[in-house]
């Protein structure tokens, strides 16, 4: 058993100090230490994206990373994107268009598209797809994800 | 599916990295991108006591060009090489390929080195250097010293690294002009590990192939050149014959892995297939 | 203002989207944290289970006098096993629990279980179907010969006659590779124990939580009333959360035993390995056809792999006795002699999988017309034509009543849609250039909402099938209507909150939908069979009317004129065509607090509770698939998919085309990607997501779903079930549309999933080289 260490990082804005093991994940350290527990964990080895946070704005599978290494870092998760009662656009495209129905994967998805967006806006719908092919979904087989992106795209460019 | 214990270390040097691997030796194991060392770790097939996380080295933070040289340190990730990053034909080829490594928060965090170190069959980037002939820079308590990867590259997931030494920066040609590059990979879905890759390098004279660099990865257990391959086309214009000829010989080169997703045959008929596609793509670049 | 038939955004979702949903994992903070340990080899005998040193562990010795699960059938041809909530004297299944551990977070659980070690004497498993089988095989049970769980037959008088007068007999087997359902949460419990009332509330991701308390109760010797069983948030079932599971059984007997809450939740690796697997069957088809083209036979002996154990309520039953009931599909047979067996093997046990024993056996029949065409000269289409049932209610030649549908029509309208005739053109053409397309279909019925007399006919112990709601509107005029269904995903609370809202003339916010709870909800039966909407939809329907009579009843009275004069609307109680009325809010109040004044609802008050129990009723579609298959790698991309469907009356289209679409996609994937692959030691090869390929958004095309609606007296809403649908017919489109691509280089598909590397193995076989 190894000595839990301190570890201090920003989560939506919010500076967290947590006593976490090394071996804590950063999802675990969230959900557990933090308690927002709307990062999900699909798998624990980097395939399904459940799990995907932001990580000084990049997207990162928060099972693949140790809570210990995010020290410094400015976090984001799914908790974070609405403003009060104003929902983020994704999240209110993923409303208008159905881009959700158990919800398991619904995080992981906003924040990935958090982040697609945030790069490239003006992106296409190809370069779109291929992005979205990161996280998998079991219900909605993807077109009404792919249709929400679009949508809130679209609405983030006015 | 939660890893065993370890004990944790964040060197902010190359020199306290490499101290601590040799202190701890076959107990220690960098951590650098974590995208094939933790997931293995989350399933207990990979249980290091130590973990040097390199992750806080900034001096290993770079790509540069240098004269003829593309000199990558080992904090340069996946990412950064899907914008353009050098010009020439390398410079060109590496965003191609880029994209095709895993999907794009594996390439957030992932390295080239540590690719490199981790020497799966089916990585891009190990199939680059080894097509390309790179130089390999590995850092110890003992000094520095350059590797190439026919030597480096042992077996799958093997190389000839130390327990106590670290790859610090791979350095890859910078290729001008008159190559023409193509890559092409198989996988089943989006983002998989490739079951078959080929890279290919042409350099043109008056039109006619004057040297030939082809590379084959993700169907053997390691990648490697297909000399005898690269000897056909040399000399000709690459026309569809001899190029089909090339991947044919290549299906025949390799040494197939075996697995649940393809079998040896199966993969020797990726390999044809995507020594054609490759070779197109440099033929009518 | 209708609310029915609009595609409206779901209540679900708001909290769903900013991460509030509370799933199981997420109520097990400070839970102690249970974790099993499961058996490293597919088939031994058990000598010894050590635990570490001053541990305490759980087996079988532990759990005493609780009763193993036994999932009984009321027929002969069924044996039923049991299966040990711990195993103790044998492992049956790589994967198989043994013991449990109990630790303070899931890492330390995940230690302390490695520590636990199991001396088994090891044997050789039977892991294929064939090997089951094999004379002299090693059996699974001993009470089962030949390792056959189930073994059914059905045949009708002529069956020899018509193929001995068949102009083409048309054979072949057809291979279902073994599938995994993978919803993205694993399956998880968090056992609550209340120190005040000794009552243990145990929160489970399942699709059935009536069931579930009945069936830990049965195991535990407690009484129901001891247990409430809560589905919180559920991150997808899909038929693998339909099941009482040991797990949950060593939860709340550790909940009570410890006085904690204790939260077991599944990891990835569990959930591939040990959780339930489907599909694994082989099918030898026949049929029967005269000159015309015209179906005179089928013949079937189907195979099922139904692993180690008979899961429950379902059974191991369930794959074979639907295979066999529901193999004419949406065509005429006259004739018809079926076998189906479910065999037990050193495997993970079968639970149902979306679809069941459907997709395959559609693909089975889809791929025998196809077969058939080809051998007539007949067109894919017409041969369909002369086959299809046109005439209602049908009743199959295995006793299975059709309500009306439009199998026909649906794929007329599919043809046009995707212009076969064009297609046919553009096919020839690529094929001059090496490139080969190909155009494939389907045509299914679907069977949704069983009720009762469906489940009775399989002579289940346990017959499932109504669903009764409560309705009960509060002195604020609100409504919450509670049900036994157990949605997880297919925002039930929107669509019944619509359906309830036309019928008694509010808005769908005024309505709230409780479900899931043991304590709040009536018994009832969850979510699976494509049953939630026309089933739970149907008592929605009858209660809300019941109500809006007894609302129109004191409506009356407040208003001084009769109740058939009332109208509701807008949240309103009026009498039709004055201005005269009053807001439901001061209606309900005076309800309540002045009930002297209404003699009419004095028994019941402002509620109501109906029950709803049908036959079931029969949702169609055509799937179109256009693919190409690059001969070069085997790779199938598809280029094009089309739905046309026909589920009656759409109570919510988005939610309903949201459903196709899921099920597509699942369908698609167990025609081109998904397989579980076991070696010869019975352990899995394909326990990561990256080895059991689940498609992603690239993989996956753009669905296009055309509506018909044929309105019948089955279901009370008019509206059809729809949920299983996309599985049962896209892997048919897919396989007939490859063999289609492959038919001129001499190669048909008879099996799924049908990979490149298969692929190309068959063109070689067929003597085609691609180079």
């Amino acid at each position: 058993m190894s000595d839990k260490q301190d570890v201090t990082f920003t989560v939506n804005g919010d500076e967290r100090t947590i006593h976490v093991e090394p071996r804590r994940t950063l999802a675990d350290a969230l959900r557990e230490d933090c308690g927002l527990t709307g990062t999900h964990l699909g798998c624990e080895h980097g395939v399904c994206g459940a799990c995907t946070v932001l990580v000084n704005d990049q997207p990162v599978r928060s099972c693949l990373m140790f809570a210990v290494q995010a020290g410094g870092a400015r976090v984001r998760t799914v908790e974070g994107l609405a403003s009060g009662n104003k929902l983020h656009p994704l999240q209110q495209a993923f409303w208008d268009h159905h881009g959700l129905q158990c919800g398991f994967c619904t995080p992981g998805f906003l924040m990935l598209a958090v982040s697609i967006l945030e790069r490239q806006s003006d992106i296409t719908e190809p370069e779109l797809r291929e992005a979205l092919s990161s996280n998998l979904c079991r219900c909605t087989g993807y077109q009404n994800i792919l249709k929400s992106v679009l949508a809130a795209a679209a609405e983030m460019r006015k | 599916m939660k890893p065993v214990s370890f004990r944790y270390f964040a060197p902010h040097t190359v020199d306290e990295a490499v101290h601590l691997l040799a202190t701890y030796g076959e107990e220690g194991k960098i951590l650098a991108g974590g995208q094939s060392l933790v997931p293995a770790m989350n399933f207990r097939l990979a249980r290091p006591a130590n973990l040097i996380d390199i992750n806080r080295i900034d001096a290993l933070d770079y790509v540069r060009a240098d004269r003829d040289e593309l000199r990558i340190g080992a904090l340069a990730r996946h990412a950064r090489f899907e914008a353009p990053i050098a010009g020439g034909a390398l410079g060109a080829l590496l965003p191609r390929v880029a994209r095709h490594i895993g999907h794009l928060p594996i390439r957030s965090r992932g390295t080239f080195c540590g690719s490199i170190a981790h020497a799966d069959p089916a990585s891009e980037w190990c199939l680059l250097a080894a097509t390309l002939d790179a130089e390999l820079v590995v850092a110890s308590r003992r000094g520095q010293c350059s590797v190439r990867p026919d030597e480096f590259f042992v077996a799958a997931l093997t190389t000839t690294l130390e327990p106590d030494e670290l790859l610090t920066e791979i350095r890859l040609p910078l290729l001008n002009d008159t190559w023409r590059t193509g890559f092409a990979e198989f996988s089943r879905r989006a983002g998989d590990f490739a079951l078959a890759m080929c890279a290919a390098f042409l350099r043109f004279e008056d039109g006619r192939i004057v040297e030939a660099r082809i590379g084959v990865g993700g169907a053997a257990d390691r990648p490697s050149r297909i000399t005898a391959a690269e000897a056909v086309l040399t000399g000709t214009g690459g026309r569809p014959d001899i190029c089909r000829q090339a991947g044919n010989i290549a299906a025949e080169a390799i040494d197939p892995l075996e697995d649940i997703h393809a079998s040896a045959a199966y993969r020797r008929d990726l390999v044809r297939a995507m020594v054609g596609r490759a070779l197109d793509q440099a033929l009518t670049q | 203002m209708r609310w029915v038939g609009r595609p409206l955004p779901r209540y679900e979702d708001p909290v769903l989207l900013q991460g509030r949903g509370r799933y199981t994992a997420d109520l097990a903070h400070g839970a102690r944290i249970l974790r099993f340990v499961r058996s490293p080899v597919a088939r031994g005998r058990i000598r010894a289970v050590n635990a570490p040193p001053e541990t305490a562990i759980i087996t079988a010795a532990v759990l005493g006098d609780v009763k193993p699960i036994s999932p009984r059938l009321d027929r002969p041809d069924y044996v039923p096993v049991a299966q040990p909530i711990l195993a103790y004297e044998r492992v049956t299944y790589a994967g198989e629990p043994i013991a449990a551990v109990i630790a303070d977070t899931a890492a330390e659980a995940e230690d302390l279980a490695e520590q636990v070690t199991v001396e088994i004497d090891v044997e050789t498993p039977v892991v294929t179907l064939d090997q089951a089988l094999a004379a002299g095989a090693p059996l699974v049970h001993d009470m089962a010969a030949q390792n056959t769980l189930i073994d059914v037959h059905f045949e009708t008088p002529d069956v020899a006659a018509a193929f001995a007068a068949a102009h083409q007999v048309v054979e072949f087997t057809f291979t279902s590779g073994r599938q995994a359902a993978v919803p993205l949460e694993p399956r998880g419990a968090v056992a609550a124990f209340d120190a005040a009332t000794g009552r243990v509330t145990l929160s489970a991701s399942t699709q059935m939580p009536h069931l579930l308390r009945t069936g830990i109760a049965d195991a535990l010797g407690i009484p129901e009333s001891e247990l409430r069983v809560v589905a919180p948030e559920v991150g997808g079932g899909f038929g693998q959360k339909m099941a009482l599971i040991p797990e949950f059984v060593v939860a709340v007997w550790a909940a009570r035993r410890c006085a904690r809450t204790v939260a077991w939740v599944e990891d990835r690796l569990e959930n591939l390995t040990a959780s339930f697997h489907a599909r694994d069957q082989r099918l030898d088809l026949r049929g029967a056809f005269d000159a015309d083209g015209r179906l005179l036979a089928i013949e079937a002996d189907v195979l099922c792999n139904v692993g180690a154990y008979s899961n429950f309520p379902a059974t191991c039953g369930v794959e074979p006795l639907m295979a066999l009931a529901d193999m004419p599909g949406p065509y005429r047979v006259p004739e018809y002699r079926a076998r189906a067996r479910g065999i037990a093997s050193n495997t993970c046990p079968m639970a149902p999988y979306r679809g069941v024993s459907r997709p395959v056996i559609t693909a089975a029949m889809e791929r025998l017309m196809d077969c058939a065409a080809a051998r007539l000269g007949l067109d894919a289409l017409e041969i369909r034509r002369r086959n299809l049932v046109t005439a209602f209610p049908h009743t199959s030649v295995t006793g299975i009543v059709h309500d009306p549908g439009s199998y026909r029509e649906a794929m007329e309208a599919a043809a046009r849609v995707v212009d076969v005739a064009q297609f046919r053109a553009r096919q020839h053409s690529a094929r001059a250039d090496g490139r080969w397309l190909g155009l494939g279909m389907s045509v299914f019925a679907e069977r949704t909402g069983p009720g009762t007399p469906a489940f009775a006919a399989r002579r289940m112990v346990i017959t499932p099938g109504f669903e009764r709601v409560e309705l009960v509107m509060d002195p604020s005029g609100f409504l919450e209507a509670r049900i036994g269904s157990s949605p997880h995903g297919q925002g039930l609370r929107t669509t019944l909150a619509q359906l309830i809202a036309d019928e008694i003339g509010i808005a769908p916010t005024e309505v709230r939908v409780v479900s899931g709870d043991t304590d709040r909800s009536p018994y009832g039966w969850g979510t699976f069979a494509s049953r939630s909407l026309v089933i739970a939809g149907g008592a929605c329907k009858l209660a809300a009317t019941k109500l809006r009579e007894r609302l129109q009843a004191v409506a009356g009275q407040i208003l001084e004129a009769a109740a058939s004069d009332i109208e509701i609307g807008d949240g309103r109680a009026f009498v039709r065509g004055t201005d005269l009325g009053v807001e439901l809010r001061h209606l309900a109040r005076a309800a309540y607090h002045q009930s002297h004044r209404f003699e009419a609802i004095a028994e019941t008050g402002l509620s109501a509770v109906a029950t709803y129990d049908p036959y079931g009723t029969f949702s169609n579609a055509c799937h179109v698939a256009i693919v190409g298959v690059d001969i070069a790698t085997g790779q199938v991309e598809i280029e094009r998919f089309v739905a046309v469907e026909d589920a009656g009356q759409l109570i919510n289209p988005m939610i309903v085309e949201g459903q196709v679409h899921g099920g597509v996609a699942q369908g698609i994937a167990n025609a081109l990607y998904e397989k579980v692959v076991y070696d010869a030691d019975g352990n899995i090869l394909t326990g990561s997501l990256a080895d059991y390929l689940v498609p992603t958004m690239a993989e996956i095309p753009t669905i296009e779903i055309h509506h018909l609606a044929t309105l019948t007296g089955a279901s009370v809403t008019g509206a059809k079930g729809v949920g299983e649908g996309g599985t049962i017919g896209a892997p048919a489109a897919i396989l007939n549309a490859v063999s289609d691509a492959l038919a001129p280089l001499g190669v048909g598909i008879f099996e799924m999933p049908i990979t490149p590397q298969r692929i190309l193995q068959l063109l070689r076989q067929a003597g085609c080289n691609a180079q």
